[in-house]
């Protein structure tokens, strides 16, 4: 069966702006991805458990005790853009 | 031989000896990135007053004093760039930070040395998808290191780097170290922190040496293991000596074939490599049986929905706000994500990110993301089944020789269908380990072949023993490239 993906709804939710040409060709080669994904129903998996992570390790806490961290100067250092000591963003209200 | 061609434990041996000291070492693989590196293209960039420093002040009488590791570019060393080889983070990242496992290297007396080439954020198999340049294969520059690590393994293959850190999220750090006639190895899910690590996909990402003999990643892995508070998969269990099994015969281990992996589609000459490489297994008194892990035709589309899945996941955090790149003049704060996030990424990126939401994505979760997680239910239970029977399950570490560059171009389908016997020990959170297995003479050069070792969860010290006891028997690890 071939796989039709709406790909410009698909790159709204992931954030990424296609241009023409990138939704055509990633639309071909992920339908034939997706195809190849039928292989999935080759096995019954009714009533199988689902693995998320392959140990066995679950609720993991840490010691309420404080640590250092990154102080501000250093937390802003990689930031593209920055004004008095915070993040700055775009207007996300008019 | 020159000292950047020498494993850890010989220069360890002369270091001892004071016949050499850690800044003849790194003047040596200085000088050879100098000479070599423009034909291997390996490196990102590289620190050499840092590392010259280091190795002045190194401390010899720890278990890695004065050794330096190449590390791939997306684990974080305080003060040195961490690109990923993507756009995203080619300007104005400086890490903050160290790794866990560069804190552990560098109290054990090591020192990193260089940044390595790689795929953009791991994704890939033959370092084509850097967003600056394709490494190539020390043993034919016109082909590929393979990848994602490829960058790592084609300095310590090519004699550049002494070791090497790679990153293995379905055979990153396997698959490459058998293109170029490495040793390499993934650890058991969960030994070594992924604190510093760039996530990838967080339940299948592990770091692992890449190295020039099994001694070799059994003294790297003692310095990389343990439970850390920054990565709650990180597991708490006792870390031995993984030198402890080395010089032990193999006399009644126990091997699995798995018939399944007796597919069309691996090359005929890979083949009979390995054929010879389990009659020799056997010549030394290991058990060789054949067994069935009847789950394996899923392993690729189970790993190519939850990889891309997680990615898509932990990719958000490039927003353009915190660090990494930002797009210019945008004109709502959507705009700001959608425009900085198609500048920043590279192409097969932006396939994995679709691909992960589309599964993810409302309508399809069930269809694609339940399915694949119950999918690795069977195949992590089919390793239970056969770990019943055997100790460490034999295959070859990829199907195909190291491919000429842009020969998969296009088609990422086809170069997915490759990760089939390095994807289940992701899948399942098992070691496993790559060792040369012989040689090929294809168009006129001789390409290296891997033999994929995996062994039981926590059970590296076996898989070393074992991978060391068929090393030291043949004379593969002794080649060189030219």
């Amino acid at each position: 069966m071939a796989h039709h993906i709406d790909i410009q709804h698909t790159a709204k939710l992931a954030r990424l702006k296609l241009t023409e040409q990138e939704a055509v060709k990633y639309e071909a080669q992920l339908a034939k991805v997706l195809d190849y994904m039928e292989t999935l129903e080759g096995h019954d998996l009714s009533g199988v458990e689902l693995t998320a992570h392959a140990m066995p390790i679950y609720d993991v806490w840490r010691e309420d005790v404080s640590v250092e961290g990154l102080d501000r100067a250093e937390a802003l250092a990689n930031a593209p853009r920055k004004t008095a000591g915070q993040f700055l963003i775009s207007r996300v209200v008019e | 031989m020159s000292l950047a061609a020498q494993s850890i434990a010989s220069l360890r041996k002369q270091l001892l000896s004071k016949e050499i000291t850690p800044t003849d070492i790194v003047k040596d693989v200085l000088t050879s990135i100098e000479k070599q590196d423009p034909a291997l293209k390996a490196y990102l960039s590289i620190d050499a007053e840092r590392a010259l420093a280091d190795a002045a002040s190194a401390d010899i009488s720890k278990p890695l004093g004065g050794i330096p590791i190449g590390i791939k570019d997306n684990i974080n060393v305080k003060g040195a760039p961490c690109t990923c080889a993507s756009k995203f983070l080619a300007e104005n990242y400086t890490s903050p930070y160290n790794a866990t496992c560069v804190n552990q290297l560098h109290a054990a007396g090591a020192l990193t040395l260089g940044r390595l080439n790689m795929d953009e954020f791991a994704m890939g198999s033959s370092t084509e998808n850097s967003a600056f340049f394709a490494s190539r294969n020390p043993w034919d520059t016109e082909r590929v290191p393979g990848g994602s690590s490829g960058g790592s393994a084609s300095a310590v293959g090519g004699d550049i780097a002494i070791a090497a850190l790679g990153s293995d999220t379905g055979g990153s750090i396997r698959q490459p170290s058998a293109f170029c006639g490495c040793v390499g190895l993934k650890p058991t899910y969960g030994r070594v922190s992924r604190y510093g690590l760039v996530a990838f996909a967080s339940s299948l990402d592990q770091i692992g040496p890449i190295t020039k003999t099994v001694e070799d990643a059994a003294l790297v892995l003692n310095h990389l293991c343990g439970k850390d508070g920054r990565d709650s998969t990180s597991l708490d269990a006792t870390v031995p000596d993984f030198t402890a099994g080395l010089g032990q015969d193999i006399k009644g281990l126990r091997f699995g074939l798995p018939k399944e992996y007796l597919v069309d589609g691996v090359d005929a000459r890979i083949r009979s490599a390995v054929e010879a490489a389990i009659t020799h297994i056997q010549g030394l008194g290991g058990i060789v049986e054949e067994i069935s892990l009847p789950h394996t035709d899923v392993g690729i589309a189970t790993y190519y929905v939850i990889a891309p899945a997680e990615a898509s996941t932990n990719l958000s955090r490039f927003d353009g706000v915190r660090y990494g790149h930002r797009a210019e003049n945008t004109a709502d704060v959507l705009d700001h994500y959608l425009t900085t996030r198609a500048e920043g990424f590279g192409p097969e990126v932006k396939r994995r990110i679709l691909l992960g939401t589309y599964v993810l994505s409302s309508g399809y979760y069930d269809a694609y993301y339940v399915k694949a997680q119950k999918a690795r239910t069977l195949i992590r239970k089919d390793f239970d089944e056969a770990f019943k029977k055997v100790d460490i399950v034999l295959s070859p570490t990829t199907p195909e020789l190291p491919f000429k560059l842009g020969a998969h171009s296009d088609d990422p389908l086809s170069i997915y269908l490759a990760d089939l016997f390095t994807i289940p020990a992701n899948l399942a959170g098992l070691p496993g380990i790559s060792v040369p297995c012989g040689f090929v003479e294809d168009g006129g050069t001789s390409l290296p072949v891997g033999l994929q070792m995996v062994g039981r969860a926590l059970d590296e010290v076996t898989l070393l023993r074992a991978a060391h006891a068929y090393e030291q028997s043949t004379s593969w690890h002794l080649k060189k490239p030219r």
